[in-house]
């Protein structure tokens, strides 16, 4: 069936079941592959989107769920903001795979938290995983993009 | 297909520098210039060279393509799966050439074992953290003899003498006369000079760019923006994705299926019995899955593993004691000494666990397959191109010269995906073959990649030492007990030395008159592979765990300890990397309830010392810093080097405080990150790296600072509860 979704302001159409993972609809339906699949039961993080600005697994997200509400993927943070900036400057990728979900993940804590100390990090970032170890680059760059924004 | 192993196997042979002879030809073509150097061994590229000759992918051959409009792009031969070393390669060609270092990008190369071959290994393979070591020279070379030809080229063209020219930032100076020229202008030009047998490379004394902090990663803002690209993300016209219905014993085939609720599935396509189990072919991602769910498959589990890892562990202390299966022979690996009598009196005596470990990289296994007639496309992440060639050639019946890699980088690997048999790959032709020439997505779900290997193996150890009486080993005898990773492959024969490098081989042995060292390795269908530092992930904890405890029964400091043995042995590197670590970490009071380890090792000719601060939160070891102290030769991304050393640190802290796969009956019991649990942000120590200053031949970086931080955790958690560590992971299920 047919159904729309408001993804980084702009309106796609889709013919998915609404039982529909958003992660598969983005990915498969409008190649919009930044988002990851990691492990499709909201345990890594891969697929972190905004609803609304609260970060969500997309993997664990039916677009029948979805509704009205505005979708934001890493493709939507345009390239340039903070977060994106610090990331290369910390040069925080490794393999870089899981990085999309953790800029979005990092990117809803600092919508709400502008200056976010070691806890809030630690309680915003521990649901996304990193297998290359890049944490501590994250931290830092996090405290970057925070300082870039004040 | 033999006759190619044993070809391969011929050329696997090490190669040492001497031998390593470098033919430097340039081709011109589109007015780039490439300069490239193959390696030597001359029939590495036979087997491959079956079917048509192909064109270089770029225009010029082998490692450096330079475009006239400046931009230098050089070849990478090796896969870059997160541990940095384009950058590392970036900058040796960079350095060399005096480019811009900001105009340089990189490339994957194509699969070429004629041109591309990993020289160490023999074939295009990554592993063994031979990438920046196996590349050092090559580059240089290619580099210097790039530069020479466009020095030749403005000298001709401005009529002056070479010698009077400079190249600096990519740019050509002819000082007398204030004249300049881009290299993109001389391109053309360049590629009409014969290449220099011999070129003159730099005095390292004068490297402006390696070295520095200004050799950085070049693919952080496409890993930044969700552009990078994936195998996961490819994306063809009339691509097809399928799943595989995989049996839950390892070594179980299909008995039969019944496929009629699956084909109902909206978007299912084809479902077909392969020799790995029962693929679903579907439109779409999400629809192969949904089809999967429906597929009913019964199983014939008669050669199947049904063992559970209690039951093998069990069977593998029987083994170590010398009782086990006789047709598992001991294979002794290293002696000194006369034996008899020398464990006589009172012994040091220990044994050590160590379950199987997924890699459970963030990208799970995956691989894009398209074949049409002879021809073969492979679109994914390798980090073993010249076997997956062979292996895929064997699977669609053509030959390995017929198979076309296009290299992508992998979301992680850490050794997973350079397999011997390829069997993902292999998976994906199989069911490739069947779709009528279009391109064909495999897709692992994250259970798929978790329960269906490959493996570290589960490994036992059992030592027993005898101290002299200065309180150091006189006498060391030791067991282990592993599956052979090589065993049974095209490729083995002989003892397998990643099962015991890093006890083969260790200081500590060296500074022991008598050693009795051996292992047994039976052979069953679990599968299992090379994971991040290989041997060394559990023979570095063996060693320097063992260590601590037999300088406490001596009484002594065990950094004094082994200060002692590295002196013994000669071991100028172990020695220097625990002088700057533990210079760096300092001796200031801890906090009540914390303690520090340490712990050094050597894998792939790196040398890391960590000293770890450790304290205990509800029982479970918790670190808050950890010093590392690395020997890697010359450093040439030292920011890379430092990435690598805190990567390396929260993946062997990640296995020793969680990491465990375990079989049930002979089915594997962790299925996703629920339970195969990880580290997380919020348990990641600091990680501080400092490198010794040295000139010798680059060593690799994307292992060796792995292997050492189990132990240090060990040796703290020594000093906190008195208690020595015996299994790992150190918090059961």
């Amino acid at each position: 069936m047919a159904t729309t979704l408001t993804i980084n302001g702009q309106a796609h159409t889709v013919q998915a079941d609404p039982d529909t993972p958003l992660l598969w609809v983005l990915r498969d339906e409008l190649m919009m592959t930044g988002t990851k699949y990691g492990c499709g039961i909201a345990q890594c993080g891969a697929c972190t989107v905004h609803l609304d600005g609260t970060a969500v697994r997309s993997c664990q997200t039916p677009i029948g769920v979805v509704g009205a509400s505005k979708i934001t993927t890493i493709e939507g943070l345009g390239g340039d903001h903070p977060l994106q900036t610090a990331w290369v400057q910390h040069d925080v990728p490794q393999c870089g795979y899981c990085q999309s979900g953790q800029i979005m993940s990092a990117a809803a804590l600092l919508a709400s938290k502008p200056h976010p100390t070691d806890d809030d990090i630690d309680t915003a970032m521990t649901g996304n995983i990193c297998r290359c170890g890049t944490y501590q680059r994250i931290r830092a760059a996090i405290k970057t993009a925070a300082g870039a924004t004040a | 297909m033999n006759a190619i192993f044993k070809r391969l196997i011929k050329a696997e042979e090490p190669l040492d520098v001497s031998r390593r002879g470098l033919l430097v030809g340039a081709v011109v073509s589109g007015g780039a210039l490439l300069v490239g150097c193959a390696p030597t061994p001359k029939d590495l590229a036979g087997p491959l060279s079956f079917g048509a000759e192909k064109p270089l992918a770029s225009a010029f051959g082998a490692f450096i393509r330079i475009a006239p409009d400046g931009w230098v792009t050089v070849l990478n031969k090796h896969q870059e799966m997160g541990q940095g070393n384009h950058a590392g390669l970036a900058a040796i060609v960079c350095e060399e050439l005096d480019a811009d270092w900001d105009k340089v990008k990189v490339e994957f190369a194509p699969a070429n074992a004629k041109l591309y071959a990993n020289t160490l290994l023999g074939l295009q393979l990554t592993g063994g953290s031979t990438a920046i070591n196996n590349s050092w020279d090559q580059l240089r070379i290619a580099g210097a003899a790039a530069k020479s030809m466009l020095l030749q080229a403005a000298a001709k063209r401005w009529n002056v003498g070479a010698g009077e020219l400079t190249a600096r930032n990519g740019i050509v100076t002819h000082a007398a006369s204030g004249r300049t020229a881009g290299y993109g202008d001389l391109v053309a030009d360049a590629g009409q000079i014969p290449p220099p047998q011999a070129p003159t490379l730099k005095d390292p004394k004068t490297f402006t760019l390696i070295g520095t902090d200004r050799v950085r990663r070049k693919d952080s803002v496409g890993k930044s923006n969700g552009t990078a690209r994936y195998t996961q993300d490819v994306h063809l016209p009339d691509m097809l994705t399928a799943m595989v219905a995989h049996p839950k014993k390892f070594g179980a085939t299909v008995a039969g299926f019944d496929d009629s609720q699956a084909r109902k599935v909206p978007g299912v396509v084809d479902v077909i019995k392969i020799p790995t189990g029962v693929a679903v072919i579907a439109q779409t991602t999400y629809a192969a899955r949904k089809g999967r769910e429906a597929l009913v498959v019964s199983w014939n589990e008669d050669k199947a593993e049904k063992r559970s890892s209690d039951q093998i562990l069990a069977d593998y202390k029987v083994l170590a004691a010398g009782k086990g299966d006789p047709n598992v022979k001991l294979q002794t690996f290293q002696t000194a000494g006369d034996p008899s009598g020398a464990f006589n009196g009172a012994l040091f005596e220990t044994t050590y666990d160590f379950p199987y470990l997924a890699h459970a990289s963030m990208e799970a296994m995956n691989c894009v397959a398209q074949v049409k007639g002879l021809h073969t496309q492979l679109t994914y992440g390798s980090q073993g191109q010249t076997l997956d060639q062979i292996n895929v050639a064997t699977t669609v019946g053509t030959l390995p010269g017929m198979v076309d890699i296009e290299t992508l980088p992998a979301g992680g690997s850490f050794g997973r995906r350079s397999t011997l048999k390829s069997e993902y790959v292999v998976e994906c032709a199989h069911i490739a073959k069947h779709v009528g020439g279009k391109p064909l997505k495999l897709v692992w779900t994250r259970e798929d990649d978790m329960t269906g290997g490959v493996y570290r193996p589960m490994v036992h150890h059992a030592l027993a030492i005898k101290l002299g009486a200065d309180g150091y080993p006189a006498a060391w005898r030791h067991r282990i007990v592993t599956q052979s990773i090589m065993a049974g492959s095209p490729l083995g024969g002989g003892f397998d030395t990643s099962t015991a490098e890093g006890v083969q081989g260790s200081p500590y042995l060296a500074a022991t008159p008598v050693v009795d060292a051996g292992a047994y390795s039976p052979v069953f269908p679990v599968p299992i592979g090379w994971w991040r530092s290989v041997g060394a992930t559990h023979t570095a904890f063996v060693m320097e765990h063992t260590i601590d405890q037999l300088a406490r029964q001596a009484g002594k400091d065990p950094v004094d300890y082994r200060r002692a043995l590295y002196a013994k042995a000669k071991a100028d590197a172990h020695l220097a990397v625990l002088n700057l670590a533990m210079e760096k970490a300092g001796n200031a009071p801890l906090p009540a309830g914390w303690a520090r380890g340490v712990a050094v090792h050597q894998c792939f000719g790196t040398t890391v010392a960590q000293v770890a601060e450790v304290t205990l939160k509800d029982g479970v070891p918790h670190v808050g810093r950890v010093v590392c102290a690395v020997d890697c030769g010359v450093a040439i991304a030292p920011d890379q080097i430092a990435a690598q050393m805190e990567g390396g640190v929260c993946y062997g802290l990640s296995a020793a405080l969680y990491g465990a796969i375990t079989l049930k009956d002979g089915e594997v019991q962790e299925t996703n990150f629920d339970r195969y649990r990880v580290l997380r942000m919020n348990e990641a120590p600091t990680v501080e790296t400092y490198i010794v200053p040295s000139g010798a031949h680059p060593t690799g970086i994307g292992e060796p600072g792995t292997p050492p931080i189990a132990p240090a955790v060990a040796n703290a958690l020594l000093v906190l509860t008195g208690k020595p560590t015996t299994s790992l992971p150190f918090v059961k299920a």
